[in-house]
């Protein structure tokens, strides 16, 4: 028998390891690009004022973002009340009561179709049956399309995290003569906290960046909101604006927006990278 | 059953029980009627515990158990041995219900623990599973302290002051050999115990709760010797307290610890007895086979 010549073999590995560290090194040369440009323009727009100031007609200098940036906080956090107990109740259905049911399935299905629903049809949706039925845009339909964007998200990884959960610890927690109820809630749970955690604020992060639906219906707003029932400032309705007006001053705002949004969406995956790390459960 | 004495309740003078008569909870003694002051020691008396008839479990379509019938005796240790795959755990697991777990593994038959159907409907799991503890193959400590482990089951099913439920944890470690171990560490997380401690703290979380049985499957293939011969003393401790049914591969344990052996093979009880005679004139050639190591 005549082995087989390794110099074939060794061709096609180098080719392989060059082709791929060559894709990985484009798909880092424009993520490093972005970055850089967001950074630099967006450093210059951040002062003081661009925190703590309302945002000024075209041509009066000064002025910032406060109402956006209140208005985005506020619309984020009522929309993760809304969207992530909802998401993970489905979650918890699906992994621990549902299973293989024919409902479990279609639910399974249906929030797979949503997770990948451009986001634009939600922010339609929403306008359709809250928008228009009241009358005005608000924070609040604001809030619902996010929630209705990460809820898909939410339902997903939990009952992947909480399948991760071995049978043995349900059946131990069951053999103890707990209720189902309460070997999810007081161990299935806890053994998966930092995987729920982590799914929580990964549905947070991708839904901070959007735009689209709350273009119809939180809109924007020039002023300090009153209340969530009004049209609401928010960042990146305003980028959107903003980026897309022949004013300079504007323009620079935007970049500020943009890299504000970029740092926290950084900052909330590097918690949940660290809290994934910290605190490994087998 | 020619070896079931009848019982009377026995009124004990005040001196208290001598050794070797069994006594109820209350303390009274239990003894063979008629009782005789100067008569010969009362033998030891089989009272069963569970009497399982004519068990059959189905995985889906798969017939995994064929037809048992079983006594598992009072205060007694009952091996189950056999083969891989031949239902041994599958048959423990009907007695504490915890195939319901599973939507397609069901059972037929019945099983009497203490008179009582535990595969009727109406028979509540929680109750049942107070009474009956299980330890599994590997040690599955819940994500939380050591302390709190062990409080799990005992705050689900009592309601204890903090002073009586210390108390009780500091039992059951006791009861589990864990006690010196752990009792500086009592906050600390249970996964960083070692994996020994884990089973010792999973038979403690188990023993807490006062069930009447427990149930071990193969409660020490995963854990090294001296870990294994510790729960093998503890075992034999806690039958004085507990009725205990415990599925193991290896033979010498079944021997050392066991008073009755039962040998499963695919499903089927080729034979139930006392353990010496099992391990000693099995009646059965299979059983003389898998004993001798000849197959399995």
């Amino acid at each position: 028998m005549q082995p087989r010549l390794a110099t074939y073999r060794k061709l096609t590995n180098a080719l392989v390891v060059g082709l791929s560290g060559f894709s990985a090194l484009i798909g880092l040369f424009f993520l490093g690009w972005i970055l850089m440009v967001v950074i630099l323009k967006g450093m210059a727009a951040f002062s003081p004022d661009f925190f703590l100031k309302l945002p000024t007609p075209p041509g009066v200098p000064g002025g910032g973002l406060a109402n956006a940036i209140v208005g985005t906080l506020l619309i984020t956090l009522l929309s993760v009340l809304l969207g992530v107990p909802l998401g993970i109740l489905g979650g918890v259905y699906l992994s621990e009561f549902g299973e293989q049911s024919k409902i479990a399935a279609a639910v399974r299905f249906c929030s797979n179709v949503l997770m990948g629903t451009p986001s634009i049809i939600v922010g339609v949706f929403i306008y359709a049956i809250m928008v228009y039925p009241l009358g005005h845009f608000s924070g609040y339909a604001g809030a619902v399309s996010l929630a209705v964007i990460m809820l898909p998200v939410v339902v997903r990884t939990t009952e992947d995290m909480l399948r991760l959960v071995p049978n043995s610890l349900r059946e131990s927690a069951l053999a103890l003569g707990a209720p189902r109820w309460k070997v999810t809630v007081q161990v299935v749970f806890r053994a998966a906290k930092s995987g729920l955690f982590t799914g929580v604020l990964l549905a947070i992060a991708r839904v901070s960046g959007e735009t689209a639906p709350l273009l119809f219906t939180a809109l924007n707003s020039p002023y300090w909101m009153e209340s969530l029932s009004k049209p609401t400032a928010n960042l990146t309705v305003t980028i959107f604006n903003y980026a897309m007006s022949p004013y300079k001053d504007w323009q620079r705002q935007a970049w500020g927006a943009s890299l504000l949004i970029m740092m926290g969406v950084l900052f909330v995956t590097l918690v949940g990278r660290f809290y994934l790390k910290g605190r490994k459960t087998p | 059953m020619s070896n079931v004495v009848r019982l009377t309740r026995f009124n004990w003078p005040e001196k208290g029980v001598p050794k070797g008569v069994l006594t109820g909870e209350d303390g009274h003694a239990w003894l063979p009627s008629p009782v005789r002051e100067n008569g010969p020691k009362p033998k030891a008396v089989l009272k069963p515990k569970i009497s399982t008839r004519n068990l059959n479990f189905f995985y889906g379509r798969f017939h995994a158990l064929k037809d048992n019938s079983l006594d598992i005796y009072e205060k007694k240790v009952t091996a189950i041995i056999g083969p891989s795959g031949c239902g041994k755990s599958t048959h423990i697991r009907v007695y504490n219900r915890i195939y319901d777990l599973y939507r397609d593994q069901r059972a037929t038959g019945t099983i009497l623990m203490d008179g009582e159907d535990i595969l009727s409907p109406a028979c509540d799991l929680i109750k049942l599973r107070r009474r009956v503890g299980m330890i599994f193959q590997k040690p599955t400590p819940f994500p939380m302290s050591v302390k709190d482990n062990v409080t799990y089951g005992l705050k689900m099913h009592y309601k204890l002051s903090r002073s009586r439920l210390m108390e009780r944890v500091e039992w059951a470690l006791k009861q589990a050999a864990l006690w010196e171990e752990v009792k500086h560490d009592l906050e600390k997380p249970a996964t960083a115990l070692s994996g020994g401690q884990q089973q010792r703290l999973c038979i403690a979380r188990a023993i807490a709760v006062e069930p009447e049985i427990l149930l071990m499957d193969e409660p020490t293939s995963a854990i090294d010797p001296i870990a294994t011969a510790k729960i093998e003393d503890l075992v034999v401790n806690l039958k004085e307290r507990f009725t205990i049914v415990i599925v193991t591969h290896n033979m010498q344990q079944a021997a050392r610890i066991s008073d009755f052996t039962a040998f499963f093979y695919q499903g089927v009880i080729v034979e139930y007895g006392e353990t010496e005679k099992i391990f000693t004139k099995p009646e059965k050639k299979q059983t003389e086979e898998y004993i001798t190591g000849r197959f399995g």
